[in-house]
């Protein structure tokens, strides 16, 4: 290649020297169909990150699942099918009306992307105004993640509790009155661009508070069924009748087995406590500790009766409304429904930026690039949500 | 190739020097203009200061650590807290290490410098991405090494449960830091893949492309598949910590070792993160300074995709003593072997690119030829690691230590150095003295073994690591190793010195000083700051057959023959070949 | 990669756009579908299918996933590779949790506390922690 001859004029202006280049195009692209096709591929890397990012939830639901189904099939009596399932239909149709947005972008429809966008948007935040009644329920009853959980099956309201849901709106409330406050203030000085893209703005804030009455409408409905349910069956929650008589004939089977090794063990006892003594061998001594609680626990089941062994079932059967047992199932649902609650709020942050772009008709057949990577994140969010519906929900 | 002066009658392509206002590191001045910048170039630089300021950091602990072991009773820490401090250094020194230098040394600090250069193109994909990556990674650096020094971490850089669940130091700082750094590397990688895939020149197709970039996009594919994974891992862990989620910590029915699998998923691959990239500057290396064609091209690219790949199935024999289920540790064993199938078929190919080649012992070449010897001690002993029975003995002894740093430091920094005294002409114009760089290379890899070799001996013997203090009968091998390291130190100190000096006094670089046939020795030293005004024609990256040295100005030139417009001669009636085929 | 077409201006109008607008009818039918898709799965829980039930659900879930991909993300009319990468990532979903799972449900028993496992429960913490002790 010959010497490049130095044009300091061009030298500060990188977009200045392609006159070809139109404004959207990034003045290291040649054409608009590459510049189209490095964006869907980044953002198709980008959905590659999200789905490892979600495995390992994914993986972690799996492994409990297996290890416990009983804890998952008891909790996820908790969740109210009804609200998942409106959820679920919610965020199905903002995949529709964002799928119609992409089209009215590449078809430069500029006022059916408008709208399509805000109804995306409206129903991010009706799936949001639901999650926040099924949250602030939640936290109410003290299902929360193992360390915290407090839920008390004799007292599963208690009365007294912060109120959950004015905190969650609270931001919401504010932003609702933010955008009212700006839509009146921009009606009132005049701004046209302004005023149309508060308009649509405040439509979506006010939808969180339909997705709030919603949720309250259907969890009431769900309340008295609870109710009625409780007076039906005693043990109220979580174990079907099925597992009392699995649970019953494996007690009578271990019984002796436990009280053979028992003796085994005891041999070991004298060695173990000797070396308890000494203070760096902590673990040997919660070892014990726990040897010792648990041959108690196996000598209160070995007794033999009818009336005994329901009682070694009653426990088995609060034990899996504890917190280290039902915790982790409410652990890993708080964190799936939580990192995708944020996902969404992610992408109602990008659609608003699409909503004010399309409000000042950015986009061409040409370029419509943004409206196809948004929509491809957010038919990702609500390909997720396909899959924890049915996993958290409707175990049965 | 040969020394001495250029065939008569050529025409010889150069592109000269750049004028300062082409020039990318003087077309526009000021602070801003550089926090600012999109320029990839400029991004690189940035990032070469800032890992290079991290290996310092580390570095000198590493001293620390060393010197604290030149007694069985330690030297530096004292007093009863003597082995807090040791473990929050050696934590310190682990993670800043991995996650502040090694990962990203070459393909951040190089790459970004060189993707685009090397495909002929403007910039890379996104270059806001970019810029935020950057700045991801010094939000992240900052968080990292606050939250480090501020509580004395002292997890190991690992963070494996449950002590990081009951520790009172500040794990979830650090988680946070990692978690930002992930997304740091997560973003460059995503940005190298699109780069690779969409603006490559007209004419280089995937098996044109120089080894360094087939390197990279596999580094790249591995950022992008098992980072996120870690990012999980790290919010998990901060849930955990906050609220007791019960899925790694025992207290609450959790499984610990459902951590471990977690978090190697990610560092598994991420081992490979640190040492593709290297692979791919030592293939560019060996074949410029041997001024012979690459031995194998399809199967060293082939082969970084298979390291990339199988890189994901080999986690599990991190944890071969930590619980896993017979099956399980079986399984990993046997996958594990199979990655030294790829890796030895690079190095093999190294090999027979060097033989019959006409080796010019450069610094870049003297530190490709240090990478060669190490990696191989370093990947061979990942075999007895990789085999169980052996590993049982040898897990968490100086033998691992040794063994991951002949393939960190003898593999991925001596190939960082190697890349940077390599393309250092091209980065900032200046040559540096020869002799310097050569003495700097034979400390380094003395001090290095000087360290290292005796770890192997060391944890063989059952020393093991992560002890603040030993019995008196290893005392002998500590020390030959922390006067090692002192003389890797002053190595990598020197070589730190001959660069610097460079850019003060050093001569002005030319376009090509190597020979080098890939894309980026076409532009000028340093290249402009649009880099080619229009796309180069793309020939062969490994053809050395028109690079001709030119003795007067200690430069490589591309010579072609003369052409004529109007030849004088009269073509002959039947053409040469026409002969032969007869 | 093949050089590109150089378009004069903003509008191509040489035929090589790369929008491919989806018919609304498309998307109507593809919303209806997932729509009855949901309350099927809703519908199944209340049956009983024992084991098949996560197969069952996961299966419908599966198949919403995929109208979803095909249609409203695309995949049908984009660049291959793009679809490549996306369906790889989840062999390496499939990777990570089928080892993860597989080796936590072979030594996970004892984490469990079970009646009828009581006796090797008791058993194996000491065993380890004796060999452990440094």
């Amino acid at each position: 290649m010959s010497t490049i001859e130095a044009s300091p004029e061009v030298g500060h202006d990188e977009h200045g020297h392609d006159h070809d280049h139109p404004p959207f195009l990034a003045h290291h692209f040649d054409t608009p169909e590459q510049q189209f096709d490095s964006g869907k591929l980044g953002i198709w890397l980008f959905l590659v990150t999200e789905v490892l990012f979600f495995s390992g939830m994914f993986c972690a639901y799996a492994i409990f699942r297996a290890l416990r189904p009983e804890v998952f099939e008891g909790c996820s009596q908790f969740l109210n099918t009804k609200l998942g399932a409106i959820n679920t239909g919610v965020l199905l149709f903002s995949s529709l009306t964002m799928a119609w947005a992409v089209r009215c972008s590449q078809l430069e429809q500029h006022k059916g992307l408008v709208g399509t966008l805000a109804a995306t948007l409206s129903c991010a935040m009706i799936f949001l105004g639901v999650k926040a009644i099924e949250y602030s329920h939640k936290f109410g009853m003290g299902l929360l993640p193992a360390g915290l959980f407090f839920y008390d099956p004799s007292n599963p309201h208690p009365t007294e509790h912060p109120p959950y849901l004015a905190y969650i709106c609270a931001p919401f409330a504010v932003a609702l009155v933010g955008v009212l406050c700006w839509l009146v203030f921009s009606a009132v000085a005049g701004k046209k661009f302004q005023f149309a893209v508060a308009k649509p703005l405040s439509v979506v804030c006010l939808c969180f508070f339909v997705g709030v009455g919603l949720g309250m409408v259907l969890e009431s409905g769900e309340e008295s069924a609870d109710h009625v349910d409780t007076h039906a069956d005693p043990n109220g929650l979580a174990t079907a009748p099925v597992m009392l008589e699995v649970e019953k004939a494996a007690a009578a089977e271990a019984a002796p087995a436990i009280a053979a090794s028992g003796a085994q063990v005891s041999v070991d006892e004298g060695v173990l406590e000797i070396l308890a003594t000494d203070p760096t061998n902590v673990g040997v001594k919660s070892g014990l500790n726990a040897l010792e609680q648990q041959t108690a626990a196996a000598g209160t089941s070995t007794v033999t009766g009818d009336g005994e062994i329901l009682g070694a079932i009653t426990t088995t059967e609060v034990d899996v409304m504890t917190p280290t047992t039902a915790g982790v199932f409410f652990s890993i649902y708080y964190c799936m429904t939580g990192i995708h609650a944020i996902h969404i709020l992610a992408g109602i942050g990008v659609l608003v930026w699409l909503l004010v772009r399309a409000v000042r008709q950015d986009f061409n057949r040409q370029y419509f690039g943004p409206v196809d990577y948004v929509g491809l994140y957010w038919h990702l969010v609500d390909l997720i949500w396909i899959y924890l519906f049915p996993l958290l929900y409707l175990i049965r | 190739m040969s020394a001495g002066s250029l065939p008569s009658g050529s025409q010889v392509k150069d592109p000269g020097y750049p004028t300062p206002s082409e020039n990318y590191l003087t077309n526009s001045k000021g602070v801003l203009s550089w926090i600012f910048t999109l320029d990839h170039k400029r991004i690189g630089v940035m990032y070469l200061i800032g890992v290079t300021a991290a290996f310092a950091i580390a570095g000198l602990l590493a001293l620390l650590i060393r010197l604290h072991l030149f007694q069985p009773d330690g030297m530096i820490f004292q007093g009863e807290e003597a082995n807090n401090y040791y473990n929050q250094v050696f934590t310190l020194h682990g993670a800043i290490m991995v996650f502040l230098f090694i990962i990203p040394s070459v393909p951040a600090a190089l790459g970004n410098f060189l993707v685009p250069v090397m495909l002929g193109a403007k910039d890379v994909a996104f270059p806001r991405l970019n810029l935020c990556s950057f700045y991801l990674w010094v939000f992240g650096a900052l968080f990292f090494v606050s939250a480090l020094c501020a509580s004395g971490l002292d997890t190991g850089w690992t963070f494996y449960t449950p002590y990081s669940t009951t520790t009172d130091s500040s794990v979830i700082l650090a988680t946070s830091g990692a978690f930002i750094l992930g997304f740091s590397s997560i973003f460059t990688g995503l940005n190298f893949i699109v780069t690779i895939n969409t603006m490559r020149p007209p004419g280089m197709t995937w098996f044109r492309m120089p080894l360094f970039l087939w390197a990279t996009y596999a580094t790249s594919i591995i950022q992008v598949l098992a980072t996120p994974v870690l990012g999980i891992t790290l919010l998990l862990l901060i849930a955990e910590r906050t609220m007791h989620i019960g899925i790694f910590d025992p207290e609450y029915n959790g499984d610990p070792v459902t951590f471990q699998h977690f978090f190697w998923f990610y560092s598994h691959p991420a081992v490979y993160i640190m040492i593709l990239p290297a692979f791919g500057v030592i293939s560019d290396l060996i074949s410029v300074h041997s001024h012979k064609r690459i031995f194998g091209y399809r199967f060293i690219a082939y082969s970084s995709i298979a390291i990339a790949l199988l890189g994901f199935l080999v986690w599990g024999h991190h944890m071969f003593t930590a619980g896993m289920s017979s099956l399980t540790t079986i399984i990993f064993s046997a996958l594990t072997f199979t990655v030294s199938v790829p890796s030895a078929i690079k190095v093999f190919n190294w090999l027979a690119t060097m033989y019959k080649g006409s080796i010019s012992l450069t610094t870049p070449m003297c530190y490709a030829l240090s990478f060669i010897f190490l990696f191989t001690i370093g990947g061979l002993t990942g075999l007895h690691l990789g085999t169980l029975a052996t590993d049982m003995h040898l897990h968490d002894t100086y033998f691992v230590v040794a063994h991951f740093h002949y393939v960190m430091v003898g593999g991925t920094l001596v190939a960082f150095l190697g890349g940077v005294f390599h393309w250092w002409p091209k980065m900032f114009g200046k040559m540096y003295s020869e002799a310097g760089g050569r003495l700097s290379a034979l400390l380094v890899f003395a001090g290095f073994n000087l360290t290292f070799l005796p770890q192997f001996i060391l944890g063989s013997r059952g020393m093991p690591r992560r002890y603040a203090t030993y019995d008196p009968e290893f005392a002998a091998l500590h020390q030959m190793s922390t006067w090692g390291s002192m003389l890797l130190g002053f190595g990598l100190l020197v070589a730190l010195i001959v660069l610097l000096r460079s850019l003060k006094s050093g001569k002005r670089a030319p376009a090509n000083p190597w020979g080098g046939a890939t894309l980026e020795w076409e532009c000028t030293s340093p290249p402009p700051f649009y880099n080619f005004e229009r796309a180069p024609a793309v020939g062969d990256p490994y053809d050395f057959s028109d690079l001709e040295w030119e003795a007067d100005n200690e430069r490589y030139v591309k010579v072609e023959p003369a052409r004529e417009i109007v030849p004088e001669t009269q073509p002959e009636k039947e053409p040469a070949h026409a002969e032969d085929s007869k | 990669m093949s050089a590109h077409a150089h378009s004069d201006d903003g509008h191509s109008a040489d035929g090589h756009d790369f929008a491919h607008p989806m018919s609304v009818q498309t998307l109507l039918a593809v919303f209806f579908a997932l729509t009855f898709l949901t309350v099927i799965t809703v519908a199944q829980a209340s049956f009983d299918f024992g084991a098949f039930e996560v197969a069952t659900v996961m299966f419908i879930a599966t198949v919403k996933a995929v109208l979803v991909m095909a249609f409203f993300m695309h995949m049908l009319a984009d660049k291959p590779f793009n679809a490549i990468i996306f369906i790889g990532s989840f062999v390496f979903v499939g990777l990570f949790v089928i080892f993860t799972l597989g080796d936590s449900l072979m030594t996970s028993h004892s984490f469990e506390p079970k009646v009828e496992e009581l006796a090797p429960a008791v058993a194996e913490p000491t065993i380890t922690t004796v060999d452990g002790a440094p």
